[in-house]
Protein backbone atom coordinates (compact mmCIF):
# COMPACT_ATOMS: atom_id res chain seq x y z
CA UNK A 1 0.00 0.00 0.00
CA UNK A 2 1.37 3.43 -0.86
CA UNK A 3 -0.34 5.46 2.39
CA UNK A 4 -1.29 8.67 2.55
CA UNK A 5 1.37 11.54 1.63
CA UNK A 6 1.43 15.02 3.27
CA UNK A 7 3.57 17.75 2.91
CA UNK A 8 3.85 21.31 5.32
CA UNK A 9 5.59 23.95 4.51
CA UNK A 10 6.77 25.50 7.97
CA UNK A 11 7.86 29.38 7.59
CA UNK A 12 10.61 30.46 9.91
CA UNK A 13 10.19 33.17 12.92
CA UNK A 14 6.00 32.80 12.24
CA UNK A 15 5.72 31.14 15.54
CA UNK A 16 1.62 32.21 15.34
CA UNK A 17 1.12 29.26 12.16
CA UNK A 18 4.04 27.20 14.07
CA UNK A 19 1.56 24.50 15.30
CA UNK A 20 -0.23 24.47 12.13
CA UNK A 21 1.15 21.14 10.55
CA UNK A 22 0.80 19.15 13.99
CA UNK A 23 -3.04 20.52 13.83
CA UNK A 24 -4.03 19.50 11.11
CA UNK A 25 -2.23 16.26 10.82
CA UNK A 26 -3.83 15.45 14.27
CA UNK A 27 -7.41 16.01 12.53
CA UNK A 28 -6.69 13.60 9.88
CA UNK A 29 -5.35 10.76 12.36
CA UNK A 30 -9.00 11.32 14.39
CA UNK A 31 -10.89 11.22 11.30
CA UNK A 32 -8.81 7.98 10.55
CA UNK A 33 -9.49 5.97 13.44
CA UNK A 34 -6.20 6.16 14.75
CA UNK A 35 -6.02 5.44 18.88
CA UNK A 36 -5.87 8.67 20.75
CA UNK A 37 -2.54 7.39 22.21
CA UNK A 38 -0.52 6.75 19.10
CA UNK A 39 -2.32 10.45 18.01
CA UNK A 40 -0.73 12.65 21.26
CA UNK A 41 2.67 10.91 20.47
CA UNK A 42 2.42 11.62 16.75
CA UNK A 43 1.31 15.11 17.82
CA UNK A 44 4.10 16.29 20.39
CA UNK A 45 6.61 14.71 18.14
CA UNK A 46 5.36 16.77 15.31
CA UNK A 47 4.89 19.92 17.23
CA UNK A 48 8.36 20.36 19.19
CA UNK A 49 10.08 19.29 15.61
CA UNK A 50 7.62 22.23 13.32
CA UNK A 51 8.33 24.77 16.81
CA UNK A 52 12.01 23.92 15.78
CA UNK A 53 12.29 24.53 12.49
CA UNK A 54 10.47 27.65 12.80
CA UNK A 55 12.86 29.09 15.87
CA UNK A 56 15.97 27.84 15.30
CA UNK A 57 16.10 27.08 11.74
CA UNK A 58 14.24 30.14 9.31
CA UNK A 59 11.49 27.23 8.55
CA UNK A 60 11.92 23.91 6.44
CA UNK A 61 9.70 21.11 5.14
CA UNK A 62 7.86 18.27 6.65
CA UNK A 63 7.11 14.94 4.67
CA UNK A 64 4.33 13.15 5.82
CA UNK A 65 3.71 9.31 5.42
CA UNK A 66 0.51 7.32 7.25
CA UNK A 67 0.58 3.66 6.47
CA UNK A 68 -2.06 1.35 7.94
CA UNK A 69 0.22 0.57 10.99
CA UNK A 70 3.01 3.66 11.17
CA UNK A 71 2.83 7.35 10.67
CA UNK A 72 6.12 8.57 9.25
CA UNK A 73 7.57 12.20 9.77
CA UNK A 74 10.37 13.89 7.97
CA UNK A 75 11.60 17.64 9.32
CA UNK A 76 14.48 18.97 6.85
CA UNK A 77 16.13 22.29 7.01
CA UNK A 78 18.47 24.09 5.69
CA UNK A 79 19.24 26.88 8.88
CA UNK A 80 22.62 26.82 10.86
CA UNK A 81 23.09 22.87 11.59
CA UNK A 82 23.56 21.78 14.89
CA UNK A 83 27.15 21.16 16.26
CA UNK A 84 26.60 19.11 19.34
CA UNK A 85 24.02 16.68 18.70
CA UNK A 86 24.42 14.65 21.97
CA UNK A 87 24.32 17.77 23.96
CA UNK A 88 21.22 19.26 22.31
CA UNK A 89 19.75 16.07 22.97
CA UNK A 90 19.87 16.52 26.57
CA UNK A 91 16.95 17.97 28.56
CA UNK A 92 17.20 21.32 29.53
CA UNK A 93 19.87 22.79 26.79
CA UNK A 94 18.47 25.62 25.13
CA UNK A 95 19.80 28.24 22.77
CA UNK A 96 16.24 29.81 21.85
CA UNK A 97 16.72 33.70 22.29
CA UNK A 98 14.58 35.83 24.71
CA UNK A 99 12.13 37.05 22.62
CA UNK A 100 10.87 33.26 22.45
CA UNK A 101 11.30 32.24 25.82
CA UNK A 102 8.75 35.19 26.79
CA UNK A 103 6.58 32.75 24.76
CA UNK A 104 7.19 30.30 26.93
CA UNK A 105 9.49 28.12 24.33
CA UNK A 106 13.06 27.25 25.42
CA UNK A 107 12.58 24.63 27.97
CA UNK A 108 15.21 22.68 26.10
CA UNK A 109 12.72 19.94 25.81
CA UNK A 110 11.77 19.55 22.20
CA UNK A 111 14.23 17.49 20.85
CA UNK A 112 14.09 15.09 24.16
CA UNK A 113 10.34 14.82 23.79
CA UNK A 114 10.84 14.16 20.04
CA UNK A 115 13.15 11.26 21.04
CA UNK A 116 10.57 10.00 24.27
CA UNK A 117 7.32 10.35 22.12
CA UNK A 118 8.00 8.59 18.77
CA UNK A 119 9.22 4.72 18.50
CA UNK A 120 11.82 5.46 15.61
CA UNK A 121 13.67 8.65 16.09
CA UNK A 122 16.84 9.71 14.26
CA UNK A 123 18.75 13.11 13.65
CA UNK A 124 21.56 14.26 11.29
CA UNK A 125 22.78 17.69 11.18
CA UNK A 126 25.84 19.49 9.50
CA UNK A 127 26.92 22.88 10.84
CA UNK A 128 26.60 25.23 8.13
CA UNK A 129 23.80 23.25 5.93
CA UNK A 130 21.20 22.30 7.82
CA UNK A 131 19.09 19.70 9.85
CA UNK A 132 17.31 16.25 9.62
CA UNK A 133 14.27 14.80 11.93
CA UNK A 134 13.30 11.24 10.75
CA UNK A 135 10.52 10.07 13.73
CA UNK A 136 8.05 7.53 12.98
CA UNK A 137 5.20 6.56 15.48
CA UNK A 138 3.39 3.07 15.50
CA UNK A 139 -0.53 3.30 15.07
CA UNK A 140 -1.47 -0.53 14.70
CA UNK B 1 -16.27 16.41 36.85
CA UNK B 2 -16.39 18.81 33.73
CA UNK B 3 -14.90 21.75 32.59
CA UNK B 4 -18.63 23.19 32.23
CA UNK B 5 -18.29 23.22 35.96
CA UNK B 6 -15.24 25.36 36.35
CA UNK B 7 -17.63 28.78 35.73
CA UNK B 8 -19.56 27.27 39.32
CA UNK B 9 -15.96 27.57 40.78
CA UNK B 10 -15.31 31.38 40.00
CA UNK B 11 -13.14 31.08 36.79
CA UNK B 12 -14.33 33.14 34.09
CA UNK B 13 -14.56 31.33 31.01
CA UNK B 14 -13.29 33.78 27.98
CA UNK B 15 -15.05 32.01 25.07
CA UNK B 16 -16.99 28.96 24.38
CA UNK B 17 -16.38 25.93 26.47
CA UNK B 18 -16.96 22.31 24.46
CA UNK B 19 -17.69 19.86 27.35
CA UNK B 20 -13.91 17.93 28.33
CA UNK B 21 -13.95 15.50 31.74
CA UNK B 22 -11.37 17.18 34.03
CA UNK B 23 -9.33 14.90 35.45
CA UNK B 24 -6.93 16.86 37.45
CA UNK B 25 -4.76 19.95 37.06
CA UNK B 26 -1.53 21.47 35.95
CA UNK B 27 0.81 24.34 36.59
CA UNK B 28 3.33 25.50 34.61
CA UNK B 29 4.32 28.36 31.86
CA UNK B 30 6.78 26.55 30.00
CA UNK B 31 5.37 25.00 26.22
CA UNK B 32 7.68 21.73 25.78
CA UNK B 33 6.96 21.23 29.35
CA UNK B 34 3.57 21.07 29.56
CA UNK B 35 3.45 19.22 25.90
CA UNK B 36 4.59 16.26 27.47
CA UNK B 37 3.05 16.54 31.11
CA UNK B 38 0.10 17.97 31.01
CA UNK B 39 -2.14 14.60 30.14
CA UNK B 40 -5.30 14.84 29.03
CA UNK B 41 -8.36 15.96 31.06
CA UNK B 42 -6.03 18.15 32.80
CA UNK B 43 -7.00 21.92 33.67
CA UNK B 44 -3.88 23.42 32.57
CA UNK B 45 -3.06 26.75 35.18
CA UNK B 46 -0.70 29.11 33.36
CA UNK B 47 0.22 33.05 32.96
CA UNK B 48 0.99 33.08 29.20
CA UNK B 49 -1.75 33.66 27.15
CA UNK B 50 -0.86 33.53 23.71
CA UNK B 51 -1.86 31.46 20.80
CA UNK B 52 1.15 28.79 21.71
CA UNK B 53 -0.47 28.30 24.55
CA UNK B 54 -3.70 26.84 22.91
CA UNK B 55 -1.83 24.97 20.36
CA UNK B 56 -0.12 23.01 23.17
CA UNK B 57 -3.12 23.05 25.34
CA UNK B 58 -5.05 21.41 21.80
CA UNK B 59 -2.34 19.12 21.24
CA UNK B 60 -2.72 17.59 24.41
CA UNK B 61 -6.14 17.46 25.12
CA UNK B 62 -6.00 19.46 28.12
CA UNK B 63 -10.13 19.83 29.42
CA UNK B 64 -9.11 23.99 29.73
CA UNK B 65 -6.61 26.59 30.27
CA UNK B 66 -7.05 28.98 33.29
CA UNK B 67 -5.16 32.02 32.82
CA UNK B 68 -4.02 33.21 36.19
CA UNK B 69 -2.81 36.70 38.19
CA UNK B 70 -5.33 38.87 35.81
CA UNK B 71 -3.23 37.69 32.76
CA UNK B 72 -4.46 38.67 29.30
CA UNK B 73 -5.75 36.41 26.57
CA UNK B 74 -4.08 37.32 23.20
CA UNK B 75 -6.91 38.28 20.32
CA UNK B 76 -5.60 35.75 18.26
CA UNK B 77 -5.38 33.30 21.07
CA UNK B 78 -8.78 33.07 21.59
CA UNK B 79 -9.50 32.98 18.15
CA UNK B 80 -7.60 30.06 17.50
CA UNK B 81 -8.94 28.47 20.82
CA UNK B 82 -12.94 29.16 19.29
CA UNK B 83 -11.32 26.99 15.89
CA UNK B 84 -9.92 24.21 17.81
CA UNK B 85 -12.39 23.61 20.80
CA UNK B 86 -10.37 24.83 23.29
CA UNK B 87 -11.68 26.12 26.57
CA UNK B 88 -10.12 28.92 27.91
CA UNK B 89 -10.97 30.73 31.44
CA UNK B 90 -9.12 33.69 33.44
CA UNK B 91 -8.82 34.37 37.31
CA UNK B 92 -7.57 37.18 39.48
CA UNK B 93 -5.80 33.97 41.74
CA UNK B 94 -2.34 33.08 41.28
CA UNK B 95 -1.80 29.78 39.96
CA UNK B 96 -1.32 27.91 43.09
CA UNK B 97 -4.21 29.46 44.77
CA UNK B 98 -6.24 28.80 41.34
CA UNK B 99 -4.65 24.69 41.11
CA UNK B 100 -6.33 24.77 44.66
CA UNK B 101 -9.63 25.26 44.02
CA UNK B 102 -9.80 22.78 41.18
CA UNK B 103 -7.75 20.30 44.12
CA UNK B 104 -10.76 20.87 47.04
CA UNK B 105 -13.20 20.37 44.16
CA UNK B 106 -12.05 16.88 43.02
CA UNK B 107 -11.17 16.10 46.38
CA UNK B 108 -7.48 15.82 45.71
CA UNK B 109 -6.36 17.36 48.38
N1 LIG C 1 16.30 22.37 13.38
C1 LIG C 1 17.27 22.88 14.17
N2 LIG C 1 18.26 23.64 13.62
C2 LIG C 1 19.24 24.18 14.38
N3 LIG C 1 19.32 24.02 15.72
C3 LIG C 1 18.37 23.28 16.33
C4 LIG C 1 17.30 22.68 15.60
N4 LIG C 1 16.53 22.00 16.48
C5 LIG C 1 17.08 22.17 17.69
N5 LIG C 1 18.20 22.94 17.62
C6 LIG C 1 19.12 23.30 18.73
O1 LIG C 1 18.95 22.35 19.78
C7 LIG C 1 18.57 23.02 20.99
C8 LIG C 1 17.62 22.13 21.80
O2 LIG C 1 16.38 21.97 21.09
P1 LIG C 1 15.07 21.65 21.94
O3 LIG C 1 13.93 21.59 21.00
O4 LIG C 1 15.33 20.45 22.78
O5 LIG C 1 14.93 22.90 22.93
P2 LIG C 1 14.44 24.38 22.59
O6 LIG C 1 13.81 24.43 21.24
O7 LIG C 1 15.58 25.31 22.79
O8 LIG C 1 13.36 24.63 23.72
P3 LIG C 1 11.90 23.94 23.81
O9 LIG C 1 11.78 22.96 22.68
O10 LIG C 1 11.85 23.27 25.13
O11 LIG C 1 10.93 25.07 23.70
C9 LIG C 1 17.97 24.34 20.54
O12 LIG C 1 18.00 25.33 21.53
C10 LIG C 1 18.85 24.66 19.33
O13 LIG C 1 20.10 25.19 19.76
MG1 LIG D 1 12.34 23.06 20.73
Amino acid sequence: MGGIHLHYIVPGDDFTRAGEASADLKSRLKKLGVPPTAIRKVSIALYEGEINLAIHAGGGDIDVEITDDTVRMCLSDQGPGIADLSLAMSEGYSTAPDEVRSLGFGAGMGLPNMKKYSDEFDIQSTVGVGTTVNMAVSIA
Amino acid sequence: MTNLELENLGFVPAGPVPEHEVTGGFCCDLLSWAMSRCTEGKVWFTVMGNINTVAVASLADAAAVVLCQEAAWMPDALERAAQQGVALFTTDLPAYEAALVLARKLGQL
